[in-house]
Parts: C-alpha cells; sequence; structure tokens
C-alpha cells in the first residue's frame, strides 16, 4: 500500500484588490510515496513545497485533486492520528512549557492518559530537550524550537511523518542528530516526506526525490538513479599535495584541498593510474565512478525549466 | 461522532484558559477590588440610606464592563494570533476538526469570564456587606444579575470569535465593541422601528431583532432598586442567549471550515 498518493491536487489562488487575478502555487501534481520510504520533496524557496504540505494537512483547500495517506481519504480526521506535521519554522504556545506542549498534543492525537506520561518523557529525551523541559517555550532558542518541533511531531508514534524544513535552524550537530533520527524512523518502519532546499541532506538521507519548481513537478526517482554514473570517468583520491607528472599525463583534472589530492580520469586509465601512484610510494584513498551529484541534477532541471519558460514566452510574444 | 470529540474540545478549552491565567487576564481582578474598596469606603462617608443602591450598581456595572472588555480583546485574538503565530498548524494537522477548535476556544474564554465574574461577584457582596453590614432577602437578586451578565459574556465571546474567524483583530475589535453598543441600546431601536414608516421600518425592525439584545439582559438597575425578577424573564434570557451564541458560533465555524490558512 502507498503511504500518500497525490491524485491531481492542484492551487490556484485569486490575488489583486478584487481577488480576479489567478496565481497558480501548484499545477496538478501526481506523486506516490511508498509505505517505509524517507521522500525528499526539493524545490527552491516558493516552489509550492509548504503549499503541497498545507493542503495534505487540510490546512489549504485545493482548487482540484484528492490524495489519499495511509489508504484514507486525506481529509478523514482519523487518518490525522497517524500522521505527524513538523511547519516550516514552528511556534508554538510560548507560555508552555515543552513537557506541557507535548502533554497537550498527546491529549489532541489521542494519546491514552495512562501511556502520555512516559511518551512525552521518551520524546523529549529523544530528541535532547530533557533538560529543559520544564523552561517556557518563550525562552527557547530556535534550535530548541526546532526540536520540540521535531518531538510534536514524532510523539504519538505516527506511521507517516512529514517534515517542513526539519535542518533549518538547527546547527551542524543538530543537524546530524535530525538525519539520524529520519533514520531511526525509517528502521522503525515509518514513512518519511521531507521538504527541503538543503541537497546535501537530501542526498545523504532519502530513498526517492521529487524536484518541484515554479508549482509544477520537474523530476522524480531514486537518488542513486539521480545521481548516475558519468560514463566512462572515476574519480582517483590519495593522500598528500603532490601530483606526479606521469598523472597528469593521463590528462587528469586534479584539485588539491588540505592533504588530500582529488582527479579525475577516464575509466580506462584507472589501471595506468594505481602503477603511478605506486611508483611514487602515494598511498591511493579511493576509487570511485564518477557519479552527477543531485545538485547537479537540481541545477540542470531548475535551468531547464527556467529555458522552457523563457521558450514559452518568446513564443507567446 | 468520535467519543473523544469532547476530550478533544475540553483540553482546546482548558489550554484557552491557561493561557489567559498565564497571560495575567486575571490580574483585572486586582484593579476591580482597588476600583470597589475604594469606592464602598467612599460612598460609606458620604452617601445617606443610598449606600446599597450605589454600591450594587457601581459593582455590577463594573463587572459588566471589565467582563465585556475582556471578552472581546482575547476574543478577536483566539483564531487570529493562532493563525498569524501558526500555532494553528500543530493542532489541526491532529485528528482536531475546525469546529471544535472554534468550540474548544469559546469554552475556554467562556470558562474564563466565569471565574472572573465569579471572584469578581464575591467582591460585590464584600463591598456591600461592608456598607450595609448585613445581607437582605432581595441580594439575591444579584446572582440573578451576575448570571445575566455571564450570558452577556457569552453572546460577546462568540460575536468576537466570529468577527475574528474572518476580519484582523482591529477590525474585529470595532465590530464587536460596536455591537456590544448597539445591542446596549437594543429596546430603544426596538421602539424607533415601531415609530417608523414603510421600508424605514422593515430596514430598522430587522436591525432591532438582528443586533443581540443586551439591554434585556441588562437588570442591573432594577437589582439596585430591589425590584423584583419573574422566572420567565429569566428562562427567556437564558433561551435567548443560548440561541444567539449557537449561531454566532455556527457562523464562526461556517467560515472557519472554509478558510485556506496561508
Amino acid at each position: 500500500m502507498a503511504a500518500i498518493e497525490i491524485l491531481g491536487l492542484e492551487k490556484t489562488y485569486m490575488v489583486g484588490f478584487w481577488r480576479k487575478r489567478p496565481k497558480c502555487a501548484l499545477r496538478p501534481l501526481q506523486l506516490t510515496v511508498e509505505e517505509g520510504e524517507i521522500f525528499g520533496f526539493l524545490g527552491p524557496n516558493g516552489a509550492g513545497k509548504t503549499t503541497t504540505l498545507k493542503m495534505l494537512m487540510g490546512l489549504v483547500f485545493p482548487t482540484a485533486g484528492t490524495a489519499r495517506l495511509l489508504g484514507r481519504e486525506w481529509t478523514d480526521p482519523e487518518v490525522k492520528a497517524q500522521i505527524g506535521f513538523l511547519p516550516e519554522q514552528p511556534y508554538f504556545y510560548d507560555y508552555l512549557t515543552a513537557h506541557e506542549l507535548l502533554d497537550y498534543y498527546g491529549q489532541l492525537s489521542g494519546v491514552p492518559a495512562r501511556d502520555g506520561k512516559r511518551r512525552v518523557e521518551e520524546v523529549l529525551s529523544r530528541v535532547g530537550l530533557t533538560d529543559v523541559k520544564g523552561l517556557q517555550l518563550r525562552k527557547f532558542s530556535k534550535g530548541m524550537l526546532q526540536r520540540a518541533g521535531i518531538a510534536q511531531a514524532i510523539l504519538h508514534d505516527p506511521k507517516l511523518v512529514f517534515f517542513d524544513e526539519p535542518m533549518s535552524g538547527l546547527d551542524p550537530l543538530g543537524r546530524r542528530e535530525v538525519r539520524d533520527l529520519i533514520e531511526q524512523l525509517k528502521q522503525e518502519g515509518k514513512t518519511v516526506f521531507f521538504s527541503t532546499h538543503i541537497l546535501s541532506d537530501a542526498e545523504a538521507l532519502c530513498d526517492r526525490v521529487a524536484i518541484i519548481h515554479k508549482g509544477e513537478l520537474r523530476g522524480v526517482g531514486r537518488v542513486e538513479d539521480l545521481t548516475s554514473t558519468v560514463q566512462g570517468k572515476v574519480e582517483v583520491i590519495w593522500q598528500g599535495e603532490q601530483i606526479p607528472a606521469s598523472m597528469k599525463a593521463l590528462g587528469a583534472e586534479c584539485h588539491v584541498t588540505g592533504d588530500r589530492v582529488r582527479a579525475v580520469i577516464a575509466e580506462n586509465q584507472q589501471d595506468a593510474a594505481i602503477d603511478a601512484l605506486r611508483r611514487e610510494r602515494i598511498r591511493l584513498i579511493a576509487i570511485t565512478p564518477l557519479r552527477t551529484s543531485l545538485e547537479a541534477y537540481f541545477v540542470e532541471k531548475l535551468q531547464h525549466s527556467q529555458a522552457s519558460a523563457g521558450q514559452t514566452v518568446g513564443t507567446t510574444v | 461522532m468520535s467519543a473523544r470529540v469532547i476530550p478533544r474540545i475540553g483540553h482546546i478549552a482548558s489550554n484557552t484558559f491557561r493561557e489567559a491565567v498565564r497571560d495575567r487576564v486575571l490580574y483585572n481582578l486586582i484593579a476591580f477590588t482597588l476600583l470597589l474598596s475604594g469606592a464602598a469606603i467612599f460612598i460609606g462617608q458620604i452617601s445617606i440610606d443610598v449606600e446599597r443602591l450605589v454600591v450594587v450598581n457601581l459593582g455590577l456595572t463594573a463587572v459588566s464592563l471589565f467582563g465585556v472588555v475582556i471578552a472581546i480583546f482575547i476574543g478577536i485574538g483566539l483564531v487570529s494570533k493562532e493563525i498569524e503565530k501558526r500555532t494553528l498548524y500543530t493542532v489541526l494537522s491532529r485528528p482536531v476538526r475546525r469546529w471544535e477548535f472554534i468550540v474548544g476556544k469559546f469554552f475556554g474564554l467562556a470558562g474564563t469570564l466565569v471565574v472572573n465574574t465569579f471572584f469578581m461577584g464575591i467582591g460585590v457582596f464584600a463591598a456591600l456587606l461592608y456598607v450595609a453590614h448585613k445581607f437582605a432577602a432581595a441580594d439575591a437578586s444579584i446572582l440573578v444579575a451576575l448570571y445575566f451578565i455571564i450570558l452577556e459574556f457569552l453572546i460577546i465571546c462568540a460575536l468576537a470569535l466570529l468577527f475574528s474567524s474572518f476580519s484582523s483583530p482591529l477590525l474585529s475589535a470595532v465590530f464587536a465593541f460596536s455591537l456590544f453598543v448597539i445591542g446596549s441600546f437594543a429596546e430603544d431601536l426596538r421602539g424607533f422601528a415601531s415609530l417608523s414608516h414603510g421600508v424605514m421600518r422593515w430596514i430598522a425592525t430587522g436591525a432591532a431583532y438582528l443586533v443581540p439584545n443586551f439591554s434585556a439582559l441588562n437588570v442591573i438597575s432594577a437589582v439596585a432598586h430591589q425590584q423584583p425578577l419573574g422566572t420567565q424573564l429569566i428562562v427567556q434570557n437564558t433561551l435567548y442567549a443560548l440561541f444567539y451564541t449557537a449561531m454566532a458560533l455556527s457562523g464562526a465555524v461556517l467560515i472557519f471550515e472554509r478558510r485556506n490558512l496561508k
């Protein structure tokens, strides 16, 4: 069973003084996310990611289309007991302590009273907020609020979790912790759908990603397919700053970073490169097939969509 | 209807009450106590035989005005503040229906006002005891006046929520306060309608019956003058206030159910 089936959801806002000018926020979107997947929803700011998430949460009504979550109509309030949601830059009732906040959300989610206290303590510990659980949220930093946001999203042990920009506002350690937490959620069999514009996070975490730009889906697929091997090239990394002349002779493009050298050579030169490094007694660290990064794929998709838009405008004019 | 609906509304209501308490709304009781005790001491020294009349009038009017100001200023922010601060997102993404949210918010504010009125009522009776040295049987009607004031608060809370569900806090405050003022003269408006002719009569009658009839709920003067209040009036006012509140809340729910939370 698919965890998420988006069937032609679209959203057009009427803007202007008389609300007569249509502005398309999301073109008809078709997307399926399987159970147990970590799915990345990528796009630049204003691409339509948050609008899609808000529609799935019932906060914004679609102009057309429908969706199914965990096999049920997405408007069914009871399905929401199985869903967790972290909004972008979350803001909570700042007069509550972290413990009270989670207690309240647990009650609204139907967590049985006998389990509530234990669940709250567990989740607070999981996101590293146990020491500040008695502190009012108005005294929380941005990163702590983000952790509280993650805690409330997973508090009721949902099967499906939506995170809107979960790494936003976190320091590198915090980002690492969130990444670990998302991986743990996957191991627990949960489906995680998260939107981000930080591509390294998506590349490290996601099974599949979709790219959205200007309200339109531009591509979707498995990360390893999108970051496919560049035909006939390998990347060679060795220790040191030295670039042997024999490597240069092989036509390697070399870059020195710190105490390592990274070179890209033709695949059929691989053995010759290894021999050259051995002769110089240089320590080889890795040889891997060269892949297109997710970032390169993302940029290509965006440029392609901009070029098509330009062409359309040109034709119209 | 799910069995969890009532507990959910209860949790939203108790959180709304907790917010009001932590935002120091009940601190108004200090101002009320100072006002009333000062007035009681002052009146006790200068009035002869009308102490009861003045204290009851002043006390109940203060209870009403303090409560109306709280009802309007909290009520107008109940929904709009949640949308503006996006706290609503993490509530409505749970198994909470929009109407449950509105009803829960209403009961939370109504509960705050009932608690507030309870303490103010104690203040009124204390001031009365201070100036009159004893209670009379007719003083029981002060309880009826306080009950009517609570009914008035229910209507204002519902109206504030209604306006808050579609307009900005400032406009909501203007609308709610205007309706409170007009509604306080509802009987005069009805009298004016009966004296008018033609189309004007239709318009005036429509307006007179559309605005909340707060003048029917205001029995402060009658209580101060120890005039009897019939059971029929109590039943009539209760039914009227509950009907008007239900209508205003339904309007708020209808609007909020269709609203995009951008």
